[in-house]
């Protein structure tokens, strides 16, 4: 089965799906009782912990464990040279040739040279936590200090520091389509902005962690927090043995955002295992977390905008510098997202888009909630409410004469082809929100703005997409599913069950889902891009479709009726006149030697591999699209923004867990608030300065309103039922609603992130607020 | 290191005494050297709540005092809220139904400032229920529907958490 052929059924005829119903993953939750990467234990096991650059630039004239090693309790100190293939490779596909050689590798224990502060060097094993403190902190590095280069745009320049010997230039993208000089030149009006984002972290509550061990085959197992149990094949490089000879297990995630999605622990809990043979945990700290673990992308963009005075957008002229940090990991990718979203939803006949991304000696960055896809948001928003001023029209009714419908193409080439609900979003999230908020005081102002935006679902469509799951009966009845999904705590799992149980009439409390596990469950692929639902949500639904056909087929054929008569019920096999109870019918296929089980597997939508100069591409499978209202007070003697309201409205094609679907948007939403004010990982030159949750601060309870959540459904998404993807498009508009709706309060906007007290003043007095 | 020592505690009901360190943190005992596992470390300087116990009826955020510290008091975790057969207490039941767990790890931190909120009877409005969980960091839910789940329990739940607080075993 394929995503061409979209399945959309009756929302009256739905019995589970589209219900909000408690996530079957939930009750354990709450009772304390999932046991998370960091919570199993073994009989014998070690402790390990990594020793980091203190340094972001430099050579290492001398590595030395051997004063670690006299600590008692401290079994042994890696370095690089123990590894076996010391080496960890990112695939970076396509255009990265017209660049300069790519080599997307970094070392697993830095050997020679280290590039950022935090970086890997040696591994410190021993029999418990307190061991590991004093002798990790023995082991001797001798750094000398290379130059620094923690600006992308300096980085690019001539006679920068090379943080790679293939130069600093990581990758670029380009779109050109139709005229983008002679728009401008017949344009009334043109605006002109320059935005930027910030280093932020995923601050998940779950550190990294998890536990190895070798089984009694000599198999590497590896049960760690992670969104890709595909990593059995690193971890299989790495340590030089057969694929097969390494099996990863996904147990629930403390929370993922696409920080668990490249390797994290994985590497050196693989390396202390085979080396002493004994199981050996790592957790990795908060501190570690923020210093060391890939980041999201600060950029730079610039933005030139023409439009006609009835308010018609003619062209954008768009330039982004994206900081890669100093290893590829994802960059390519993530600038790739941000060229393809960077005109937003709208239609515009006339595109120019420049991007390209840099090494710096700066953390690492890569994939994270929105993947790039989620900064330009606060570019393309920015400019439209600037145009909306400027031509003194509504910035609603200028975005609805704008937005994208079905059959448009964005400047990257690539048609959208299901109904776009956008102009119904703008719509619910003003009817929603009513009369705008007063200020509470003299010194208040109050500011209310609305954001639009895009986002793709589903992996790009060269990247051969595929997931596939197991659904089968056991003999009383009940319904095992085995899928390769990650559930990173979004109810990946749980939809999955919905899904079965709607198709086959099995109570969802008689499903057991078995997932994530690289050895036991077909591979699903992994739980980023949006991709879930679209993904193992149609290969389970493939299966359970396959499954129900099976069994109607064999009931058919016992029972002489032609198989259209038959329905598959709760309970069993309903035909005109009788109900077949369904342990029976099990009993039937079993005799007639019809399987009682199935495997689903399901393709994405293909297309062909892009290269620099992004045109006329079909690029993703799909998009999601939505808006985001919020109101803002500014207290004008201390900078202060409160957020008063928040409204928040996506097409989400179709709820399979409504429930679940408002607690995407809402925790998506807080993090998209949390960046727009609070969050910053601080680097300066090099050294990050942020060391804990005291100083990088993500929002409260207290620091939110409620985020009013409206769902649309047009029921013409590419998942089951016509669902779209939400995970990620959520939490793009909470930076330009949130900069715009302060925008309106003081008179002038803030166009750097995160907007601190600082930039708000800085802003009213600009502003003359 | 330091010297170790032996120390009690009620834990959920259950007495556990354990000879460790006497540089553990409360967190790290029950983690660690008590397999109690639902109190969880996410940032170890009593900023998120994830650790959050209830000691002697009062919430405690178990990475930033030591075990030593609170030798003999009762130690209620989320895990002791369920009932002997570990079904749900009402304030669960309420955080069930209303989808307050994502990925469920910052989970037990809220039901113990949850628990020690609703004991003293007190009807909260959204805002002081905002307030009052300043001190627990959720990254998954946005608060969104933690608030809704606590705001139902209100009143539901009050007389089994007033129990819970006062560090009687369910
Ligand atoms: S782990 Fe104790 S407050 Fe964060
Ligand atoms: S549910 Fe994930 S941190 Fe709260």
């Amino acid at each position: 089965m394929s995503a061409d052929e979209i399945r959309t059924s009756k929302v009256e005829e739905l019995r589970v799906v589209h219900q909000p119903l408690p996530r079957h993953d939930q009750a354990e939750k709450i009772a304390g009782t999932t046991r998370y990467a960091g919570d199993l234990a073994f009989a014998g096991m070690l402790h390990a912990r990594l020793v980091r650059s203190q340094v972001p630039s430099a050579r290492l004239l001398r590595r030395d464990g051997s004063r670690a090693l006299g600590v008692p309790g401290v079994v042994v100190v890696l370095f690089g040279e123990d590894v076996p293939n010391n080496e960890i490779r990112v695939d970076v596909p396509g255009q990265t040739v017209e660049v300069g050689a790519l080599k997307a590798t970094m070392q697993v224990l830095a050997t020679e040279r280290v590039r950022f502060h935090g970086e890997p060097i040696a591994l410190v094993v021993a029999e418990s936590e307190d061991a590991l403190a004093r002798a990790c902190g023995l082991v001797e590095v001798e750094y000398e200090d290379l130059p620094v280069v923690s600006d992308p745009e300096e980085a690019l320049r001539e006679g920068a520091p090379a943080v790679h010997d293939t130069g600093n230039l990581l990758a670029e993208w380009n779109i050109d389509v139709g005229d983008v000089d002679a728009a401008f030149a017949a344009a009334d009006v043109i605006v002109e902005g320059e935005y930027r984002t910030q280093f932020v972290d995923h601050a998940y509550l779950e550190p990294e962690a998890g536990v190895g061990w070798l089984d009694d085959d000599g198999v590497m197992n590896l049960r760690v927090a992670t969104q890709v149990v595909e990593h059995y094949r690193d971890v299989a490089r790495i340590l030089g043995v057969a694929d097969s000879k390494v099996r990863v297990i996904a147990p629930y995630l403390g929370g993922g955002f696409g920080g668990k999605e490249d390797m994290t622990v994985e590497p050196y809990l693989a390396i202390a295992v085979a080396h002493t043979r004994r199981p050996v945990r790592m957790q990795w700290t908060r501190n570690e977390s923020l210093l060391a673990r890939a980041k999201r992308h600060r950029n730079v963009m610039r933005y030139r905008t023409a439009a006609a005075a009835d308010g018609t957008i003619l062209a954008h002229d768009v330039e982004i510098v994206s900081d890669a940090g100093a290893y590829a990991y994802l960059s390519a990718l993530v600038l790739l997202y941000s060229s393809v979203h960077a005109c937003g939803p709208y239609r515009v006949d006339n595109a120019r888009i420049r991007s390209k991304a840099a090494y710096t000696n700066n953390p690492p960055t890569s994939a994270f909630r929105g993947f790039g896809g989620m900064q330009v948001v606060l570019g393309y928003e920015s400019q439209i409410d600037e145009l909306a001023t400027r031509l003194g029209v509504d910035p609603g009714e200028l975005r609805k004469r704008n937005a994208i419908r079905r059959g448009d193409r964005l400047p990257v080439g690539q048609t959208i082809e299901t109904e776009v609900l956008l102009a119904e979003t703008i719509d619910a999230v003003r009817d929603r929100a009513g009369d705008p908020p007063r200020p509470s005081g003299p010194r208040k102002v109050v500011g209310r703005a609305i954001a639009s935006n895009l986002q793709s679902y589903g992996r790009l469509v060269w990247l051969n997409d595929s997931a596939a799951a197991w659904v089968g009966y056991q003999m009383d009845g009940s319904l095992t599913v085995r899928c390769g999904v990650p559930d990173v705590g979004g109810g990946q799992a749980s939809s999955l069950a919905q899904i079965a149980s709607e198709v086959l009439g099995v109570d969802m409390d008689r499903i057991s889902v078995h997932f994530g596990d690289s050895a036991l469950t077909p591979l699903a692929g992994t739980t980023t891009a949006t991709r879930q639902l679209l993904m193992s949500g149609n290969a389970v639904y493939e299966a359970a479709m396959l499954l129900k056909d099976q069994v109607l087929g064999a009931i058919a054929a016992e029972t002489a009726q032609p198989v259209e008569s038959l329905l598959l019920a709760p309970g069993g096999v309903a035909s005109a006149g009788r109900t077949v109870p369904l342990a029976q019918a099990l009993q039937v296929c079993r005799r007639r030697n019809v399987p009682i089980e199935a495997l689903g597997t399901f393709f994405g939508p293909k297309g062909r591999e892009v290269t620099r100069d992004l045109s006329g591409e079909r690029i993703f499978p799909d998009f999601t699209f939505g808006t985001h209202l919020a109101d803002v007070e500014v207290d004008l003697d201390t900078g202060q923004v409160r957020v008063l309201r928040y409204v928040a409205a996506h097409d989400v094609g179709r709820a399979i867990n409504p429930k679940s679907v408002e607690g995407q948007i809402a925790g998506a939403a807080v993090q998209g608030i949390g960046q727009a004010l609070l969050e910053e990982i601080v680097v300066e030159d090099g050294v990050n300065l942020t060391g804990g949750f005291f100083q990088y601060l993500i929002p409260t309870a207290a620091d939110v309103p409620d985020i009013e959540v409206v769902v649309l459904e047009s029921g013409e998404g590419l998942g089951p039922f016509g669902a779209r993807g939400v995970g990620e498009p959520p939490i793009g508009p909470p930076l330009a609603a949130i900069s715009s709706a302060i925008a309106a309060a003081v008179g002038a906007r803030p166009t750097t992130l995160p907007i601190t007290p600082e930039r708000v003043l800085d802003a009213a007095a600009r502003g003359g607020a | 290191m330091s010297a170790d020592l032996t120390t009690t505690l009620v834990v959920n009901g259950r007495t556990v005494t354990r000879t460790a360190g006497a540089h553990l943190s409360l967190l790290r005992w029950l983690r660690d050297v008590a397999d109690v596992l639902d109190p969880k470390y996410a940032c170890g300087e009593g900023v998120c709540g994830a650790c959050a116990v209830l000691v002697d009826g009062e919430p405690v955020s178990s990475c930033i005092v030591l075990a030593a510290q609170v030798d003999g008091a009762r130690v209620t975790t989320a895990a002791g809220l369920t009932g002997p057969g570990g079904e749900l207490s009402p304030l669960q039941r309420a955080f069930h139904e209303h989808h307050a767990a994502q990925c469920g790890f910052c989970t037990p931190g809220m039901l113990i400032c949850a628990t020690a909120m609703l004991a003293d009877g007190m009807t909260r409005t959204r805002d002081e229920i905002r307030h009052e969980l300043h001190g627990n960091l959720c990254r998954c839910t946005g608060y969104q529907q933690v608030v809704d789940a606590i705001e139902a329990a209100q009143g539901a739940a009050q007389g089994a958490a007033q129990g819970a607080a006062q560090g009687i075993p369910p």
